[in-house]
């Protein structure tokens, strides 16, 4: 009973902080162009849901965000603020794009050796955080920046990579995987399984959800259920004590560390083995890993919770894609996202502040019962 | 190699390494009073959003062709105050709200470059969010009075040479005199390190550390304007990552403004050695790697890596940064 209470509050503070944030969103609109804030805004929550293939681009944007958000909220477990899934998800997305189209490995090989990318990005931090005692969040951004120049480097001098190689002019962008599945006669791409067609043919619609769904539910059976699960929080909530019961920590941290690397390098994978996404040569960081850090915030670091927060972040992002049509930019939803951001940096406060609410109201419904009784005793 | 070409690097390492110096100068100030500032990248993206702005419309209203040094001079105040304002909102989150300090900056990273699109967006029309530098703001030796030259003093100096530059060099002289000669500096550096016991001794911990944050978005406003006058291609909403390379170079300077100075040097030098590489025989020509600037572009990530390892036992780095200050605490 105690435990479902702090799950509402919690949930509720979340809340607070969307409607917060979407308040800050309409608000905006409205200073910008009143006359159209209103359709705006229509379009920037209706969109997601308004046809079968909009929302088939919901749930593949989310599944990527869902991997990265659980890549940090796992190492947030842990006590560390992985800043670092943004270079992780890279050099995964590299790895992934490695395999399938100079190895011509199927769809699942080209995804573990994604994972097994991100899990080598990740060790570093973790190495230094537990022997060096070098601050996780420093070491992360350096490897961000260091894993974007590397990935650019590695795709511009490999040429079976690149477009060109294959066909037309174009240098600065990955293959279509398309043309490499049909060279390879392998399935490079991770399968549709039919989805496509029950989803209006979009070329958007593929397992990888389900994929990342799965991921979240054993992440929380290992948080939850296991031994190692309960040495990690344990060592989130306090590295000496934690120690002093006999828990190494610093296998501990670099374990979590090298897990939460290995699931944003497989967000990298799936996302650019769904055939429709290319990588292009960037002069700056892959947003893709930083949006995991709201996501991660919003659900509380909940591994089940992330499925809804990224669900929820990337059906505002599909929404401001369609906010264009209207004149706005559509970075307003960055702005609504890094509003909510700040104010889950804050959200132990203001669940505090739901909280006494909730509690004064008990409160003075127990004292008019207590009257009642009284007055029904006389 | 000519004596030109070196005056060459060597002012366009400068101009690089002013931004980079500032906005590290700015960081020192911010974790000096124990608040991390991952906000730096945000804070530089509104200095130069603002900056930019003003210049455009002293470029409009033709007041700045008449007048460039006035109009530069008030707009690197404004710059310095967009900053400012902005750096309150980690402030108020980290000191009164007692805030995580790199959630709540990671917040106000995300928030700059989308505002800045949206506004530029809204003022220039639509689609259109490039803010261009007009050309008057570049001193050159007519404005000293001088003949035009050439060769290495030119090169070094007057190539590329704008107000923030001579601004920046006396920011680092006032920033060693406050920090290390200074009462405030003093008390400044006791609340990064020890909080409780500045409290104890009647320092008053939330006025310092409000004053860390607002000099250090004083100093990334201005180092965001400089940054996209180094840049040269007018403002597009973005400070390439410069925030968190300043971060890298403050922690390379071990948080004292002399090493930053040096820190910020060597960090340019390497991204104008990536420029400049395949016309410099002495390096390493790696004839057969395409875009291998990427190499010299990692460098300074590398060795900042090795330098964090090598160095983190003898860190200087703030004892108290990143925790909130609470009274009760002992």
């Amino acid at each position: 009973m105690k435990i479902n209470k702090k799950a509402i509050f919690s949930i509720s503070a979340s809340l607070v902080s969307i409607l917060v944030g979407l308040i800050l969103g309409l608000i905006l609109l409205f200073v910008f162009d009143s006359s159209r804030a209103l359709v705006g805004f229509e379009a920037l929550i209706g969109t997601g849901i308004s046809t079968a293939e909009k929302f088939a681009k919901v749930l593949y944007q989310a599944a990527p965000l869902i991997l990265t958000g659980l890549s940090v909220a796992f190492a947030f477990k842990t006590g560390l603020f992985n800043i670092g899934a943004s270079g992780q998800y890279t050099i995964g997305a590299f790895c992934a794009l490695f395999a399938a189209t100079v190895l011509g490995t199927p769809w699942y090989i080209s995804l573990l050796l994604a994972m097994i990318g991100g899990a080598l990005w990740g060790i570093l931090p973790g190495l230094f955080k537990a022997h060096f005692n070098v601050n996780e969040v420093i070491t992360c951004i350096m490897l961000n920046w260091t894993g974007l120049f590397l990935v650019n480097l590695l795709i511009r001098n490999i040429p079976q990579m690149i477009q060109n190689y294959w066909a037309g002019s174009i240098t600065n962008r990955t293959v279509k995987l398309a043309l490499v599945e049909k060279f390879y006669g392998v399935q490079t791409t991770i399968p549709k399984a039919g989805l496509d067609t029950l989803f209006g043919g979009s070329s958007y619609m593929n397992i990888s959800i389900f994929i990342a769904i799965a991921v979240s539910i054993i992440v929380y059976v290992v948080l939850n259920k296991t031994t190692f699960g309960y040495e990690i929080k344990a060592c989130g909530y306090n590295k000496n004590a934690s120690t002093y019961a006999g828990i190494n920590a610093k296998k501990n941290i670099v374990l979590s560390m090298v897990i939460a690397g290995g699931i944003a390098g497989l967000a990298g994978g799936i996302y650019f083995l769904s055939g429709t996404a290319e990588y292009v040569i960037e002069k700056s960081l892959l947003a893709m890993g930083f949006n995991g850090i709201p996501v991660a915030l919003l659900a509380a670091s909940n591994p089940i919770g992330v499925i809804f927060s990224s669900l929820f972040i990337s059906y505002i992002q599909v929404g401001g894609e369609a906010l264009q049509r209207y004149q706005f930019s559509s970075e307003i939803i960055n702005i609504i996202i890094s509003a909510i951001i700040y104010l889950s940096a804050f959200s132990f406060l203001i669940r505090l502040f739901i909280e006494k609410i909730f509690s004064k109201k008990h409160r003075e419904e127990e004292i008019k019962i207590e009257k009642e009784q009284k007055g029904g005793a006389k | 190699m000519t004596i030109e070409m070196l005056g060459d690097i060597l002012g366009s390492t400068i101009i690089f390494a002013i931004p980079l110096m500032l906005v590290a100068l700015g960081g020192m100030f911010s974790e000096r009073s124990g608040v991390i500032n991952i906000a730096l990248e945000g804070i530089m993206i509104i200095g130069a959003l603002i900056g930019c702005l003003v210049l455009r419309t002293f470029n409009l209203s033709g007041f700045g062709p008449a007048h460039p040094i006035i109009a530069m001079l008030i707009t690197i105040g404004i710059s310095a105050l967009a900053g400012a304002v902005f750096s309150l909102l980690l402030a108020f989150a980290a000191i009164n709200l007692k805030a995580d300090q790199t959630i709540g900056g990671t917040a106000l990273n995300m928030l700059a470059p989308a505002f800045a699109v949206v506004l530029s967006w809204a003022i220039q029309g639509q689609g259109n969010t490039v803010i261009n530098i007009p050309t008057w703001i570049r001193m050159t030796e007519s404005t000293f009075g001088l003949a035009e030259g050439t060769g290495f003093w030119h090169n070094l100096i007057f190539k590329s040479l704008y107000l923030t530059t001579p601004i920046a060099l006396v920011i680092l002289l006032i920033s060693i005199i406050i920090l290390y000669k200074t009462k405030f500096g003093l008390r400044l550096r006791a609340c990064g390190e020890h909080p409780q016991a500045a409290a104890s001794v009647g320092i008053n911990v939330y006025k310092m550390r409000y004053a860390g944050v607002i000099i250090s978005g004083i100093l990334g406003g201005i180092g965001g304007m400089a940054y996209t006058i180094a840049a040269g291609a007018g403002f597009q909403s973005s400070v390439a990552g410069y925030g968190f390379l300043a971060l890298a170079v403050m922690i390379f300077g071990n948080w004292k403004p002399v090493s930053i100075f040096f820190a910020s040097m060597f960090f340019a030098f390497f991204k104008i050695l990536g420029n400049y590489s395949g016309s410099l025989s002495f390096l390493p020509q790696f004839e057969n790697i395409k875009d291998s600037n990427y190499i010299y572009l990692m460098i300074p990530y590398i060795v900042t890596l090795i330098v964090l390892v090598l160095t983190s036992k003898k860190s200087a780095a703030p004892k108290a940064e990143g925790i909130p200050y609470d009274k009760g605490q002992r």
